[in-house]
Protein backbone atom coordinates (compact mmCIF):
# COMPACT_ATOMS: atom_id res chain seq x y z
CA UNK A 1 0.00 0.00 0.00
CA UNK A 2 2.63 2.47 -1.05
CA UNK A 3 0.13 4.78 -2.70
CA UNK A 4 -1.73 5.60 0.54
CA UNK A 5 -4.59 3.21 -0.40
CA UNK A 6 -6.26 5.66 -2.72
CA UNK A 7 -9.53 4.17 -3.89
CA UNK A 8 -11.54 6.13 -6.39
CA UNK A 9 -15.10 4.79 -6.23
CA UNK A 10 -15.87 6.28 -9.64
CA UNK A 11 -12.94 4.72 -11.45
CA UNK A 12 -14.88 1.49 -11.97
CA UNK A 13 -17.22 3.27 -14.37
CA UNK A 14 -14.47 4.53 -16.66
CA UNK A 15 -14.87 3.47 -20.24
CA UNK A 16 -11.65 2.45 -21.97
CA UNK A 17 -11.26 1.44 -25.59
CA UNK A 18 -9.82 -2.05 -25.90
CA UNK A 19 -7.54 -3.79 -28.37
CA UNK A 20 -6.43 -0.58 -30.04
CA UNK A 21 -9.90 0.08 -31.45
CA UNK A 22 -9.74 3.68 -30.26
CA UNK A 23 -10.05 5.10 -33.74
CA UNK A 24 -12.81 2.96 -35.13
CA UNK A 25 -15.47 5.20 -36.53
CA UNK A 26 -18.71 4.93 -38.41
CA UNK A 27 -19.98 7.95 -40.30
CA UNK A 28 -17.74 10.22 -38.28
CA UNK A 29 -18.88 8.77 -34.95
CA UNK A 30 -16.45 6.95 -32.73
CA UNK A 31 -17.40 3.33 -32.23
CA UNK A 32 -14.39 2.08 -30.30
CA UNK A 33 -14.84 -1.42 -28.86
CA UNK A 34 -14.69 -0.51 -25.18
CA UNK A 35 -14.76 -2.49 -21.96
CA UNK A 36 -18.45 -1.57 -21.84
CA UNK A 37 -19.03 -3.14 -25.25
CA UNK A 38 -16.99 -6.15 -24.18
CA UNK A 39 -19.28 -6.75 -21.20
CA UNK A 40 -22.36 -6.29 -23.36
CA UNK A 41 -20.92 -8.98 -25.57
CA UNK A 42 -20.09 -11.20 -22.59
CA UNK A 43 -23.65 -10.78 -21.23
CA UNK A 44 -25.07 -11.65 -24.63
CA UNK A 45 -22.84 -14.72 -24.99
CA UNK A 46 -23.59 -15.95 -21.45
CA UNK A 47 -27.29 -15.39 -22.06
CA UNK A 48 -27.06 -17.31 -25.33
CA UNK A 49 -25.26 -20.17 -23.58
CA UNK A 50 -27.87 -20.15 -20.81
CA UNK A 51 -30.66 -20.35 -23.37
CA UNK A 52 -28.91 -23.17 -25.25
CA UNK A 53 -29.43 -25.30 -22.14
CA UNK A 54 -33.16 -24.79 -22.54
CA UNK A 55 -33.26 -25.85 -26.17
CA UNK A 56 -33.17 -29.59 -25.53
CA UNK A 57 -36.97 -29.45 -25.71
CA UNK A 58 -37.48 -32.60 -23.70
CA UNK A 59 -40.90 -33.63 -22.49
CA UNK A 60 -39.51 -34.20 -19.01
CA UNK A 61 -37.11 -31.28 -18.54
CA UNK A 62 -33.76 -31.42 -16.79
CA UNK A 63 -32.67 -28.82 -14.25
CA UNK A 64 -31.21 -26.43 -16.79
CA UNK A 65 -34.22 -26.66 -19.04
CA UNK A 66 -36.46 -25.97 -16.04
CA UNK A 67 -34.45 -22.82 -15.27
CA UNK A 68 -34.80 -21.55 -18.82
CA UNK A 69 -38.47 -22.49 -18.95
CA UNK A 70 -39.28 -20.87 -15.63
CA UNK A 71 -37.63 -17.64 -16.83
CA UNK A 72 -39.58 -17.74 -20.07
CA UNK A 73 -42.77 -18.66 -18.25
CA UNK A 74 -42.19 -15.84 -15.77
CA UNK A 75 -42.04 -13.23 -18.55
CA UNK A 76 -44.93 -14.86 -20.38
CA UNK A 77 -47.05 -14.68 -17.20
CA UNK A 78 -46.11 -11.08 -16.64
CA UNK A 79 -47.08 -10.17 -20.19
CA UNK A 80 -50.37 -12.04 -20.13
CA UNK A 81 -51.21 -10.55 -16.72
CA UNK A 82 -50.42 -6.99 -17.78
CA UNK A 83 -51.31 -6.90 -21.46
CA UNK A 84 -53.59 -9.88 -21.99
CA UNK A 85 -53.54 -12.21 -24.94
CA UNK A 86 -51.92 -9.58 -27.17
CA UNK A 87 -48.95 -9.70 -24.82
CA UNK A 88 -47.59 -12.80 -26.51
CA UNK A 89 -46.20 -10.91 -29.47
CA UNK A 90 -44.04 -8.73 -27.21
CA UNK A 91 -42.46 -11.74 -25.55
CA UNK A 92 -39.30 -11.72 -27.70
CA UNK A 93 -38.59 -8.08 -26.90
CA UNK A 94 -39.48 -8.07 -23.20
CA UNK A 95 -37.76 -11.40 -22.62
CA UNK A 96 -34.56 -10.20 -24.32
CA UNK A 97 -34.73 -6.99 -22.34
CA UNK A 98 -35.23 -8.69 -18.99
CA UNK A 99 -32.63 -11.38 -19.49
CA UNK A 100 -30.04 -9.04 -21.00
CA UNK A 101 -30.34 -6.54 -18.13
CA UNK A 102 -30.45 -9.32 -15.54
CA UNK A 103 -27.31 -10.96 -16.88
CA UNK A 104 -25.54 -7.60 -17.23
CA UNK A 105 -26.38 -6.69 -13.62
CA UNK A 106 -25.37 -10.07 -12.22
CA UNK A 107 -22.18 -10.39 -14.27
CA UNK A 108 -21.19 -6.88 -13.19
CA UNK A 109 -21.33 -8.08 -9.58
CA UNK A 110 -18.99 -11.02 -10.11
CA UNK A 111 -15.95 -10.75 -7.80
CA UNK A 112 -13.57 -11.10 -10.73
CA UNK A 113 -11.22 -8.57 -9.17
CA UNK A 114 -9.88 -11.50 -7.15
CA UNK A 115 -8.34 -12.93 -10.31
CA UNK A 116 -7.17 -9.62 -11.65
CA UNK A 117 -9.85 -8.71 -14.20
CA UNK A 118 -12.51 -6.15 -13.52
CA UNK A 119 -16.14 -6.63 -14.39
CA UNK A 120 -17.84 -3.65 -15.91
CA UNK A 121 -21.53 -3.03 -15.33
CA UNK A 122 -22.69 -1.31 -18.48
CA UNK A 123 -26.18 -0.88 -16.95
CA UNK A 124 -24.56 1.76 -14.71
CA UNK A 125 -24.22 4.01 -17.76
CA UNK A 126 -27.20 6.02 -18.83
CA UNK A 127 -25.93 5.96 -22.39
CA UNK A 128 -26.57 2.20 -22.34
CA UNK A 129 -29.79 2.13 -20.28
CA UNK A 130 -31.04 5.12 -22.23
CA UNK A 131 -30.85 3.17 -25.49
CA UNK A 132 -33.00 0.43 -23.97
CA UNK A 133 -35.43 2.94 -22.48
CA UNK A 134 -35.79 4.77 -25.78
CA UNK A 135 -36.31 1.43 -27.56
CA UNK A 136 -39.14 0.57 -25.14
CA UNK A 137 -40.63 4.02 -25.49
CA UNK A 138 -40.42 3.88 -29.28
CA UNK A 139 -42.26 0.57 -29.26
CA UNK A 140 -44.98 2.17 -27.13
CA UNK A 141 -45.27 5.10 -29.53
CA UNK A 142 -45.22 2.96 -32.68
CA UNK A 143 -47.76 0.47 -31.33
CA UNK A 144 -49.96 3.24 -29.93
CA UNK A 145 -50.13 5.30 -33.09
CA UNK A 146 -50.30 2.25 -35.36
CA UNK A 147 -53.20 0.70 -33.45
CA UNK A 148 -55.16 3.80 -32.48
CA UNK A 149 -53.95 6.58 -34.77
CA UNK A 150 -54.59 10.03 -33.35
CA UNK A 151 -57.03 8.45 -30.92
CA UNK A 152 -53.89 7.49 -29.00
CA UNK A 153 -53.95 10.99 -27.53
CA UNK A 154 -57.04 10.01 -25.53
CA UNK A 155 -54.51 8.20 -23.33
CA UNK A 156 -53.82 11.62 -21.84
CA UNK A 157 -57.44 12.26 -20.88
CA UNK A 158 -58.60 9.72 -18.30
CA UNK A 159 -62.25 8.68 -18.31
CA UNK A 160 -64.58 10.94 -16.38
CA UNK A 161 -62.39 14.03 -16.48
CA UNK A 162 -64.62 17.14 -16.13
CA UNK A 163 -64.59 19.22 -19.29
CA UNK A 164 -62.91 22.32 -17.85
CA UNK A 165 -60.14 20.14 -16.44
CA UNK A 166 -59.27 18.48 -19.74
CA UNK A 167 -56.60 20.95 -20.96
CA UNK A 168 -54.80 20.88 -17.62
CA UNK A 169 -55.03 17.09 -17.22
CA UNK A 170 -53.90 16.64 -20.81
CA UNK A 171 -50.74 18.63 -20.19
CA UNK A 172 -50.01 16.81 -16.91
CA UNK A 173 -50.56 13.40 -18.44
CA UNK A 174 -48.51 14.31 -21.49
CA UNK A 175 -45.58 15.40 -19.34
CA UNK A 176 -45.81 12.26 -17.21
CA UNK A 177 -45.89 10.22 -20.41
CA UNK A 178 -42.88 11.98 -21.87
CA UNK A 179 -40.92 11.52 -18.66
CA UNK A 180 -41.29 7.76 -18.92
CA UNK A 181 -38.19 7.02 -21.04
CA UNK A 182 -36.05 9.14 -18.73
CA UNK A 183 -37.38 7.54 -15.55
CA UNK A 184 -37.03 4.10 -17.12
CA UNK A 185 -33.41 4.58 -18.14
CA UNK A 186 -32.31 6.65 -15.14
CA UNK A 187 -33.83 4.28 -12.57
CA UNK A 188 -31.71 1.37 -13.74
CA UNK A 189 -28.58 3.48 -14.16
CA UNK A 190 -28.91 5.09 -10.73
CA UNK A 191 -29.71 1.85 -8.92
CA UNK A 192 -26.76 0.03 -10.41
CA UNK A 193 -24.35 2.89 -9.99
CA UNK A 194 -25.36 3.58 -6.39
CA UNK A 195 -24.83 -0.02 -5.38
CA UNK A 196 -21.42 -0.22 -6.99
CA UNK A 197 -20.30 3.09 -5.54
CA UNK A 198 -21.46 2.00 -2.10
CA UNK A 199 -19.49 -1.23 -2.32
CA UNK A 200 -16.42 0.63 -3.50
CA UNK A 201 -16.68 3.23 -0.72
CA UNK A 202 -17.09 0.53 1.91
CA UNK A 203 -14.11 -1.33 0.50
CA UNK A 204 -12.05 1.85 0.76
CA UNK A 205 -13.09 2.01 4.44
CA UNK A 206 -11.93 -1.57 4.90
CA UNK A 207 -8.53 -0.87 3.33
CA UNK A 208 -8.08 2.52 4.94
CA UNK A 209 -9.01 1.16 8.37
CA UNK A 210 -6.63 -1.75 8.02
CA UNK A 211 -3.81 0.58 7.02
CA UNK A 212 -4.45 2.85 10.02
CA UNK A 213 -3.62 0.13 12.52
CA UNK A 214 -5.29 -2.59 14.54
CA UNK A 215 -7.59 -0.27 16.47
CA UNK A 216 -9.14 1.26 13.38
CA UNK A 217 -9.25 -2.11 11.73
CA UNK A 218 -11.49 -3.37 14.53
CA UNK A 219 -13.50 -0.18 14.65
CA UNK A 220 -13.97 0.50 10.94
CA UNK A 221 -12.74 -2.29 8.71
CA UNK A 222 -14.53 -5.26 10.24
CA UNK A 223 -17.98 -3.61 10.53
CA UNK A 224 -17.56 -2.23 7.01
CA UNK A 225 -16.63 -5.65 5.72
CA UNK A 226 -19.66 -7.25 7.37
CA UNK A 227 -21.83 -4.51 5.90
CA UNK A 228 -20.27 -5.15 2.47
CA UNK A 229 -21.21 -8.79 2.63
CA UNK A 230 -24.79 -7.84 3.45
CA UNK A 231 -24.86 -5.20 0.72
CA UNK A 232 -23.49 -7.69 -1.82
CA UNK A 233 -26.51 -9.86 -1.07
CA UNK A 234 -28.74 -6.81 -1.41
CA UNK A 235 -27.10 -5.92 -4.71
CA UNK A 236 -27.88 -9.35 -6.10
CA UNK A 237 -31.50 -8.72 -5.15
CA UNK A 238 -31.36 -5.25 -6.71
CA UNK A 239 -29.91 -6.72 -9.91
CA UNK A 240 -32.97 -8.94 -10.24
CA UNK A 241 -35.44 -6.30 -9.12
CA UNK A 242 -34.16 -3.63 -11.48
CA UNK A 243 -34.29 -5.99 -14.44
CA UNK A 244 -37.81 -6.97 -13.38
CA UNK A 245 -38.90 -3.35 -12.92
CA UNK A 246 -37.56 -2.41 -16.35
CA UNK A 247 -39.42 -5.29 -17.99
CA UNK A 248 -42.57 -4.73 -15.91
CA UNK A 249 -42.77 -1.02 -16.70
CA UNK A 250 -42.12 -1.73 -20.37
CA UNK A 251 -45.01 -4.18 -20.38
CA UNK A 252 -47.25 -1.70 -18.53
CA UNK A 253 -46.44 1.03 -21.04
CA UNK A 254 -47.08 -1.38 -23.90
CA UNK A 255 -50.41 -2.20 -22.27
CA UNK A 256 -51.28 1.51 -22.35
CA UNK A 257 -50.44 1.58 -26.04
CA UNK A 258 -52.45 -1.58 -26.74
CA UNK A 259 -55.56 -0.77 -24.74
CA UNK A 260 -55.33 2.96 -23.99
CA UNK A 261 -57.16 3.22 -20.65
CA UNK B 1 -18.40 10.70 -12.72
CA UNK B 2 -17.19 9.01 -15.92
CA UNK B 3 -20.75 8.63 -17.16
CA UNK B 4 -20.85 12.41 -17.66
CA UNK B 5 -17.22 13.37 -18.03
CA UNK B 6 -16.71 10.77 -20.79
CA UNK B 7 -20.10 11.38 -22.34
CA UNK B 8 -18.94 13.27 -25.42
CA UNK B 9 -16.18 10.79 -26.17
CA UNK B 10 -18.09 7.57 -25.61
CA UNK B 11 -21.80 8.10 -26.28
CA UNK B 12 -21.61 7.04 -29.94
CA UNK B 13 -19.67 3.88 -29.14
CA UNK B 14 -22.04 3.02 -26.27
CA UNK B 15 -25.14 3.51 -28.39
CA UNK B 16 -23.68 1.68 -31.37
CA UNK B 17 -22.56 -1.39 -29.48
CA UNK B 18 -25.73 -1.46 -27.39
CA UNK B 19 -27.85 -1.49 -30.54
CA UNK B 20 -25.68 -4.11 -32.23
CA UNK B 21 -25.43 -6.45 -29.26
CA UNK B 22 -28.96 -6.01 -27.95
CA UNK B 23 -30.18 -6.43 -31.53
CA UNK B 24 -28.28 -9.69 -31.74
CA UNK B 25 -29.76 -10.78 -28.39
CA UNK B 26 -33.24 -9.84 -29.60
CA UNK B 27 -32.99 -11.79 -32.84
CA UNK B 28 -31.06 -14.81 -31.57
CA UNK B 29 -32.48 -15.20 -28.08
CA UNK B 30 -35.76 -13.30 -28.11
CA UNK B 31 -37.04 -14.33 -31.52
CA UNK B 32 -35.03 -17.49 -32.03
CA UNK B 33 -35.07 -19.25 -28.71
CA UNK B 34 -37.72 -17.90 -26.35
CA UNK B 35 -40.71 -18.83 -28.58
CA UNK B 36 -39.31 -22.35 -28.96
CA UNK B 37 -38.97 -22.69 -25.20
CA UNK B 38 -42.52 -21.47 -24.83
CA UNK B 39 -43.63 -23.90 -27.53
CA UNK B 40 -42.01 -26.77 -25.65
CA UNK B 41 -43.82 -25.73 -22.47
CA UNK B 42 -47.13 -25.48 -24.27
CA UNK B 43 -46.59 -28.83 -25.95
CA UNK B 44 -45.95 -30.36 -22.57
CA UNK B 45 -49.03 -28.74 -21.06
CA UNK B 46 -51.14 -29.98 -23.96
CA UNK B 47 -49.70 -33.47 -23.64
CA UNK B 48 -50.49 -33.50 -19.93
CA UNK B 49 -53.99 -32.21 -20.58
CA UNK B 50 -54.54 -34.81 -23.32
CA UNK B 51 -53.25 -37.60 -21.09
CA UNK B 52 -55.50 -36.46 -18.27
CA UNK B 53 -58.46 -36.34 -20.63
CA UNK B 54 -57.66 -39.84 -21.90
CA UNK B 55 -57.41 -41.13 -18.34
CA UNK B 56 -60.71 -39.47 -17.49
CA UNK B 57 -62.35 -41.01 -20.57
CA UNK B 58 -60.98 -44.44 -19.64
CA UNK B 59 -62.33 -44.00 -16.13
CA UNK B 60 -65.74 -43.10 -17.52
CA UNK B 61 -65.64 -46.12 -19.81
CA UNK B 62 -64.73 -48.42 -16.92
CA UNK B 63 -67.51 -46.89 -14.84
CA UNK B 64 -70.01 -47.43 -17.65
CA UNK B 65 -68.94 -51.04 -18.08
CA UNK B 66 -69.15 -51.61 -14.36
CA UNK B 67 -72.64 -50.12 -14.30
CA UNK B 68 -73.73 -52.28 -17.25
CA UNK B 69 -72.31 -55.38 -15.57
CA UNK B 70 -74.07 -54.52 -12.33
CA UNK B 71 -77.36 -53.97 -14.16
CA UNK B 72 -77.01 -57.31 -15.99
CA UNK B 73 -76.22 -59.09 -12.74
CA UNK B 74 -79.20 -57.51 -11.01
CA UNK B 75 -81.46 -58.47 -13.91
CA UNK B 76 -80.24 -62.07 -13.86
CA UNK B 77 -80.66 -62.27 -10.13
CA UNK B 78 -84.21 -60.99 -10.49
CA UNK B 79 -84.96 -63.56 -13.15
CA UNK B 80 -83.56 -66.34 -11.00
CA UNK B 81 -85.61 -65.20 -8.04
CA UNK B 82 -88.75 -65.11 -10.17
CA UNK B 83 -88.06 -68.66 -11.32
CA UNK B 84 -87.57 -69.82 -7.75
CA UNK B 85 -90.76 -68.11 -6.66
CA UNK B 86 -92.72 -69.66 -9.52
CA UNK B 87 -91.38 -73.14 -8.70
CA UNK B 88 -92.22 -72.62 -5.05
CA UNK B 89 -95.76 -71.51 -5.86
CA UNK B 90 -96.27 -74.47 -8.20
CA UNK B 91 -95.02 -76.91 -5.61
CA UNK B 92 -97.26 -75.37 -2.97
CA UNK B 93 -100.25 -75.61 -5.27
CA UNK B 94 -99.55 -79.25 -6.10
CA UNK B 95 -99.18 -80.12 -2.41
CA UNK B 96 -102.41 -78.37 -1.57
CA UNK B 97 -104.28 -80.25 -4.30
CA UNK B 98 -102.96 -83.57 -3.14
CA UNK B 99 -103.80 -82.77 0.46
CA UNK B 100 -107.31 -81.73 -0.50
CA UNK B 101 -107.98 -84.88 -2.46
CA UNK B 102 -106.51 -87.08 0.27
CA UNK B 103 -108.65 -85.30 2.86
CA UNK B 104 -111.78 -85.73 0.79
CA UNK B 105 -111.04 -89.44 0.32
CA UNK B 106 -110.49 -89.89 4.01
CA UNK B 107 -113.67 -88.06 4.82
CA UNK B 108 -115.63 -90.19 2.39
CA UNK B 109 -114.24 -93.31 4.02
CA UNK B 110 -115.12 -92.01 7.47
CA UNK B 111 -118.67 -91.16 6.35
CA UNK B 112 -119.07 -94.58 4.79
CA UNK B 113 -117.85 -96.26 7.94
CA UNK B 114 -120.17 -94.17 10.08
CA UNK B 115 -123.11 -95.10 7.86
CA UNK B 116 -122.24 -98.75 8.16
CA UNK B 117 -121.92 -98.44 11.90
CA UNK B 118 -125.34 -96.78 12.12
CA UNK B 119 -126.90 -99.50 9.95
CA UNK B 120 -125.32 -102.22 12.07
CA UNK B 121 -126.61 -100.54 15.18
CA UNK B 122 -130.07 -100.26 13.73
CA UNK B 123 -129.94 -103.93 12.78
CA UNK B 124 -128.67 -104.88 16.19
CA UNK B 125 -131.44 -102.89 17.90
CA UNK B 126 -134.13 -104.61 15.79
CA UNK B 127 -132.56 -107.98 16.61
CA UNK B 128 -132.60 -107.16 20.32
CA UNK B 129 -136.29 -106.24 20.16
CA UNK B 130 -137.18 -109.51 18.47
CA UNK B 131 -135.05 -111.51 20.85
CA UNK B 132 -136.53 -109.67 23.84
CA UNK B 133 -140.11 -110.17 22.58
CA UNK B 134 -139.44 -113.89 22.06
CA UNK B 135 -137.85 -114.15 25.43
CA UNK B 136 -140.74 -112.26 27.05
CA UNK B 137 -143.33 -114.52 25.39
CA UNK B 138 -141.37 -117.60 26.41
CA UNK B 139 -141.02 -116.35 29.98
CA UNK B 140 -144.74 -115.58 30.14
CA UNK B 141 -145.59 -119.05 28.82
CA UNK B 142 -143.30 -120.84 31.23
CA UNK B 143 -143.99 -118.81 34.34
CA UNK B 144 -147.71 -117.99 33.98
CA UNK B 145 -148.68 -120.48 31.36
CA UNK B 146 -150.04 -117.72 29.30
CA UNK B 147 -149.85 -117.68 25.63
CA UNK B 148 -148.92 -114.23 24.48
CA UNK B 149 -149.29 -113.32 20.89
CA UNK B 150 -146.06 -112.46 19.20
CA UNK B 151 -147.29 -108.98 18.20
CA UNK B 152 -148.40 -108.10 21.74
CA UNK B 153 -145.08 -109.21 23.11
CA UNK B 154 -143.25 -107.13 20.62
CA UNK B 155 -145.36 -104.07 21.46
CA UNK B 156 -144.77 -104.56 25.18
CA UNK B 157 -141.02 -104.89 24.65
CA UNK B 158 -140.96 -101.83 22.51
CA UNK B 159 -142.75 -99.93 25.26
CA UNK B 160 -140.26 -101.01 27.84
CA UNK B 161 -137.22 -100.41 25.63
CA UNK B 162 -138.23 -97.01 24.44
CA UNK B 163 -139.77 -95.89 27.75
Amino acid sequence: MATEAKVDPMHQFTIEPLFGTDHWALGGFNIAFTNSALWMLISAVVLYAFMLGGMKRELVPGRWQVMVESMTGFIENMLSANIGKEGRKYLPYVFSLFMFILFANLLGLLPLGLVGVHPFTFTSHFTATGVLAILSFSIVLVVGFYKHGLHFFSLFVPHGTPLPMIPLIFVIELVSFLVRPFSLGLRLFVAMMAGHVLLEVLSSFVIGGANAGAFFMGLVSIPSFILMVAICALEILVAGIQAYVFALLTSLYINDAEHLH
Amino acid sequence: MPQISQLAATYSSQIFWMLVIFGAVFFLVGRGMAPKVLETMEGRDQKIAADLAAAEAARHEAQAQDDAWKAAAAKQRGEAQALIAAAKAEAAKATEGRLASAGAEAEAKVADAEARIAAARQGALAEIETVAADAAAEIAARVAGLTVAADAARAAVKDVLHG
